[in-house]
């Protein structure tokens, strides 16, 4: 600290902050697991997360306009840590999508005792997982949330990739875990919790690999030096693709871009739904957080490398989730795939660069409030206990609850792109912003992928209204008012920025420029 | 004539109609009915007033009534409104046919146990998504309920048709439409990102700022594919005679007689005026088109088994007449294209209401299943029979004038190219002769007499709700000079552009209620 001291190290304790209050919450939630009574850590755990997450969202909003390293030496900054724009406004929607999830996963109405396990180590389906069915579930859901948050905050600001790739552990880890907890369906549900984990180690040991051959290119790991290296580095450039492809696999991979997309559909199926909604809403802004910021920071300057091959990518992503969604039976399996054709729409962004930072943060905004809504939506149809999300069960929904299938209708036809929803809002400013970046073809798939996926959206839809509800028709079971929260303020979010989007134009389009670049 | 935000109020009213009715509870079905009605005849009376206000003169400001209030500055997209003569007759259409339309499927929903509420607010919705279509003057704007539109109509088709096929044909409608509808969407954000971030129609027109050579040809092509489904002009045609032929006759009747409008509409407002080259270097082939769909689909018309399916495919016969009528470039043609697009909403919204009324009656709407109907049934007969020479264009009738105007355009244009879409109009005359024939004379079905339902002819109801559309149709028949006064500028104006005068424009009414 001394050595520090001398050195002249400054640190912006204030832009530091939401993450500090997140993480120190989450290391408070893991100590009232031990000392508050079982019967009150429900409501302790959730007040707790809640308070820690519209804090952070507080703090983040105080630092708005800030374009700096959050370390600097004798003014200098070290890149670790880079508070800028884009970082902000991305931290700031982590922490609203976040509390949305939170409240989420405090739902205990709908189903007895909530859809979490109490012990997940108990042998699935034996008599004592049996007997714990009827228990409430863990509350360390909360800290474990909180730990992925705080590293999802962190992977959106971290500056080089050593930073990067702890928070890309730190916000993997919990996830993992939080997969494996579904108390129905346990099998499922820890296959899921299996497949993502060593799909993610893979990943990460990806991550590491490219992160090496970075450095050995660039001789740092600090993305604008990188960058700079892109066009004065004397190391071959050997390096550098294998570095990029590397790197851009891992991260990929998070995004569920096609083709590292295959655990997304079954871990989305398997993991409890509050958990998928949090991974579609939180992660997906996460992980083209880190994407936007490593293709603008970092690698700008090698744009010609990488250029076709994320293109191929991107693609391959709209029309795959698009065409895999028409298939799909089961609500969740469709929104996992039509989650990874949004995906290829964000990567348009990713790969016009500048252009497109604010409308690709817009977009993810957007598209976050949308999802959380819709897989909320999903927890509340039920047969008996367990979630009915085969699709042929909804059939006739909107006899039976119009308000229900109402809200399922607008999700949908947001999602479908529809006018006076964000959904298509938030395609029009991205699309434009790629057309002004020059980027026709892409536009064109996006739209075609855009065409084929309103079948699935719309055979929902249908199926709500249009069939005749089966005798034995699953009931919409009434939430309690937290997860009627989750629902209302989706559905609010996206008319809301579907009539009226003006106002978050107009802050992503200030928050749009990276430092460094 | 700024003082009344006439326009802002067609679009708003329509739609707090639609709020207010959804809001009335199933029980109240006749309350719901009449707040619908009286809703619509509102708008009707605000209609009325722009048309009485409207300035007919030659030289007139193009768009008229404009008012323009800020809503997503980034994007400049503002709530444009403003209406010219071809949109003033298209909004005409629409406030007349709409409640016509409700009163002919006044009793429709009885027999099913459906919402009426929702069936009632889902027209007024339909109906201020249609109005805005036609007065919108900003593209973006347009696009919005270009698309918006669809989805009052796909629930008007699957959940309140009839036939095992509705939720096919509402899909298919729905997913056809949206295709053509991102296309727009990619040429509507090229044509924003290329003229500087402008959506104001009347601006574009102003700077002439129109992409050059094959930007232009890709931007009318985009605008094109989504206006051609939606008209729709062969061969993009094949979701129509399914969604007629699915959706109830009230509700086709709006479907063919006002949305389809849309796309003919948007050509003149949009294609022709924004990318003047690409529909000279395109117009070739869409007369190609044209001409195919009117024959082609006169014959197909012909085989048809189903009436509602039957009138659907005449209609696609008469959008190639339409088609025609805007692409040979002349004053005659042109004019008579809108005045068909008019005259058609009369005749075939009449056509398919009565073949609504039998089918309501017979509950089929199957030609097998009829014959010989006209002996319990003679005034409806009579009505259908007329509503049939109106849409085959018997002199006399409406459709006559625009017809005529069509071909006489086209010939002084493209003598071939008339001659072989005139055979469209003999072709017109089999399957209407044929479908009346088939039944309502000859060997009576002996089914028809078990059905107490076909002896019971045109209530009072059915008579008042039909009486001004065969007024319209014999009105404008033999007096059709005050449509022709009321499109000719606009129409003038539209081919200014083709010409390569644009220059000559009147001065755009440069008051925006801001």
């Amino acid at each position: 600290m001394n050595e520090a001291q001398q050195a002249g190290l400054q640190i912006d304790w204030a832009g530091l902050a939401p993450m500090i209050i997140v993480f120190v919450a989450a290391f408070a939630g893991l100590l009232v697991e031990a000392t508050v009574l079982k019967a009150r850590r429900l409501v302790v755990q959730v007040s707790l997360a809640v308070l820690a997450l519209a804090a952070a969202f507080a703090a983040v909003v105080m630092n708005a306009g800030k374009n700096s390293a959050a370390f600097e030496i004798e003014g200098v900054g070290i890149g670790s840590v880079v508070l800028d724009g884009p970082g902000l406004f991305l931290q700031g929607t982590l922490a609203v999508l976040a509390i949305i999830a939170v409240l989420l996963l405090a739902e205990r109405r709908t189903t007895r005792g909530g859809d979490f396990v109490a012990e997940a180590a108990v042998v699935a389906d034996s008599a004592a997982d049996r007997a714990q069915r009827r228990e409430p579930g863990a509350t360390e859901i909360f800290p474990l949330t909180l730990f992925a948050v705080g590293g999802m905050m962190m992977f959106v600001t971290a500056g080089d990739l050593l930073t990067m790739f702890v928070a890309l552990e730190m916000l993997s880890l919990p996830l993992y875990l939080l997969c494996g907890l579904a108390k129905r369906r346990r099998l499922i549900s820890q296959e899921a919790a299996l497949k993502y984990f060593l799909l993610g180690a893979f990943a990460s040991a990806f991550y590491v690999y490219g992160m090496a051959m970075l450095y050995g290119f660039a001789g740092t790991v600090d993305l604008a030096g990188i960058n700079q290296a892109g066009t004065d580095s004397g190391q071959p450039r050997m390096f550098l693709y294998i570095g990029v492809a590397m790197i851009a696999v891992a991260m990929l991979f998070k995004a569920a871009a096609v083709p590292f997309h295959m655990w997304t559909p079954d871990v989305y199926t398997g993991a409890p739904t509050p958990v998928t909604a949090l991974m579609a809403a939180c992660v997906k802004v996460a992980a083209f957080g880190g994407l936007l910021r490593v293709f603008n920071v970092g690698l700008a300057s090698s744009a010609w490398d990488w250029h076709l091959i994320l293109t191929v990518i991107a693609v391959a992503t709209m029309l795959g989730g698009a065409i895999f969604a028409v298939t799909q039976r089961n609500i969740k399996r469709l929104l996992a795939y039509s989650s990874i054709a949004n995906a290829g729409y964000l990567l348009i962004g990713v790969i016009a660069l500048g252009e497109a930072v604010g409308q690709t943060m817009f977009y993810l905004a957007a598209y976050g409030f949308t999802v959380i809504a819709a897989f909320a939506v999903v927890s509340l149809v039920r047969d008996g206990d367990e979630e009915a999300t085969h699709l042929a069960r909804w059939a006739g929904l909107g006899k039976k609850s119009p308000g229900t299938a109402v809200v399922v209708t607008i999700l949908m036809l947001a999602l479908a792109g529809l006018p006076f929803t964000s959904g298509f809002t938030a395609k029009f400013s991205l699309f434009s912003a790629a057309l002004q970046a020059d980027e026709l073809g892409l536009v064109i798939v996006g739209v075609i992928s855009s065409a084929i996926l309103a079948f699935p959206y719309l055979k929902v839809v249908v199926l709500l209204w249009l069939n005749e509800p089966a005798p034995d028709a699953p009931t919409v079971n009434l939430p309690s008012p937290m997860a009627g929260t989750v629902v209302a303020a989706g559905v609010a979010a996206t008319l809301v920025l579907g009539v009226a989007p003006g106002f978050l134009l107009d802050i992503v389009d200030q928050a749009s420029i990276f430092l460094n670049t | 004539m700024n003082e009344l935000p006439l326009l802002s109020a067609l679009v708003a009213v329509p739609l707090i109609g639609a709020v207010v009715v959804a809001s009335i509870r199933r029980e109240n079905a006749d309350a719901a009915r009449w707040t619908a009605l009286g809703f619509s005849g509102l708008v009707a009376l605000i209609a009325a007033f722009v048309a009485i206000g409207f300035d007919y003169a030659a030289g007139a400001p193009w768009l008229q009534f404009t008012e323009s209030y800020a809503w997503v500055e980034a994007w400049d997209l503002n709530l444009s409104w403003g209406v010219d003569g071809i949109a003033l007759l298209m909004v005409l259409l629409t406030v007349g046919l709409t409640p016509i339309a409700m009163l002919a499927a006044w009793r429709d929903l009885d027999a099913v146990k459906r919402s009426v509420p929702a069936f009632f607010a889902l027209i007024l919705a339909l109906e201020a998504a249609m109005l805005a279509t036609f007065l919108a003057s900003n593209v973006l704007l347009f696009y919005f309920f270009f698309e918006a539109m669809l989805v009052p109509m796909y629930f008007l088709i699957g959940s309140y048709g009839t036939g095992a096929k509705k939720q096919y044909a509402a899909v298919k409608f729905f997913l056809y439409s949206l295709l053509g509808g991102l296309f727009m969407l990619v040429a509507v954000i090229a044509l924003w990102v290329n003229n500087g971030g402008v959506f104001d129609w009347q601006t574009l027109v102003d700077t002439e700022a129109m992409a050059d050579g094959t930007l232009q040809n890709w931007l009318f092509l985009g605008f094109f594919i989504a206006f051609a489904i939606k008209a729709p002009f062969f061969p993009f045609h094949t979701w129509l005679p399914d969604a007629g032929g699915a959706a109830p006759a009230a509700v086709a009747a709006l479907l063919v007689g006002v949305m389809d409008k849309i796309g003919t509409f948007a050509i003149l407002r949009y294609c022709l005026p924004l990318f003047p080259d690409a529909t000279q270097t395109f117009a070739p082939w869409i007369i190609g088109m044209s001409v195919i769909g009117v024959v082609y689909a006169a014959f197909v018309a012909i085989g048809q088994t189903d009436l509602k399916r039957l009138v659907a495919y005449t209609s696609i016969a008469h959008f190639g007449f339409i088609g025609l009528g805007i692409f040979a470039f002349t004053q005659a043609s042109a004019t008579g294209a809108v005045l068909y697009m008019f005259n058609h909403g009369l005749a075939t919204g009449l056509l398919f209401i009565v073949v609504g009324f039998l089918a309501i009656r017979r509950g089929s709407a199957q030609i097998a299943d009829y014959g010989g109907a006209a002996k319990t049934l003679p005034v409806l007969a009579g009505i259908f029979l007329f509503a049939g020479l109106a849409s085959l264009s018997l002199p006399g009738t409406a459709p006559f004038i625009s017809e005529f105007l069509v071909l006489f355009g086209a010939f002084t244009g493209n003598e071939p190219v008339a001659v072989v879409a005139t055979l469209g109009i003999i072709l017109a005359a089999a399957y209407v002769i044929w479908m009346y024939q088939r039944t309502m004379q000859g060997d009576r079905n002996p089914a028809l007499d078990k059905m107490p339902a076909m002896k019971r002819d045109l209530t009072l109801r059915e008579k008042a709700l039909v009486a001004p559309l065969v007024i319209a149709i014999l009105g404008f028949g033999f007096f059709p000079q005050p449509l022709i006064d009321t499109v000719e500028p606009a129409v003038d104006n539209t081919l200014l552009f083709i010409s390569g005068e644009p220059g000559d424009l009147p001065a755009a009414e440069g008051v925006t209620n801001e």
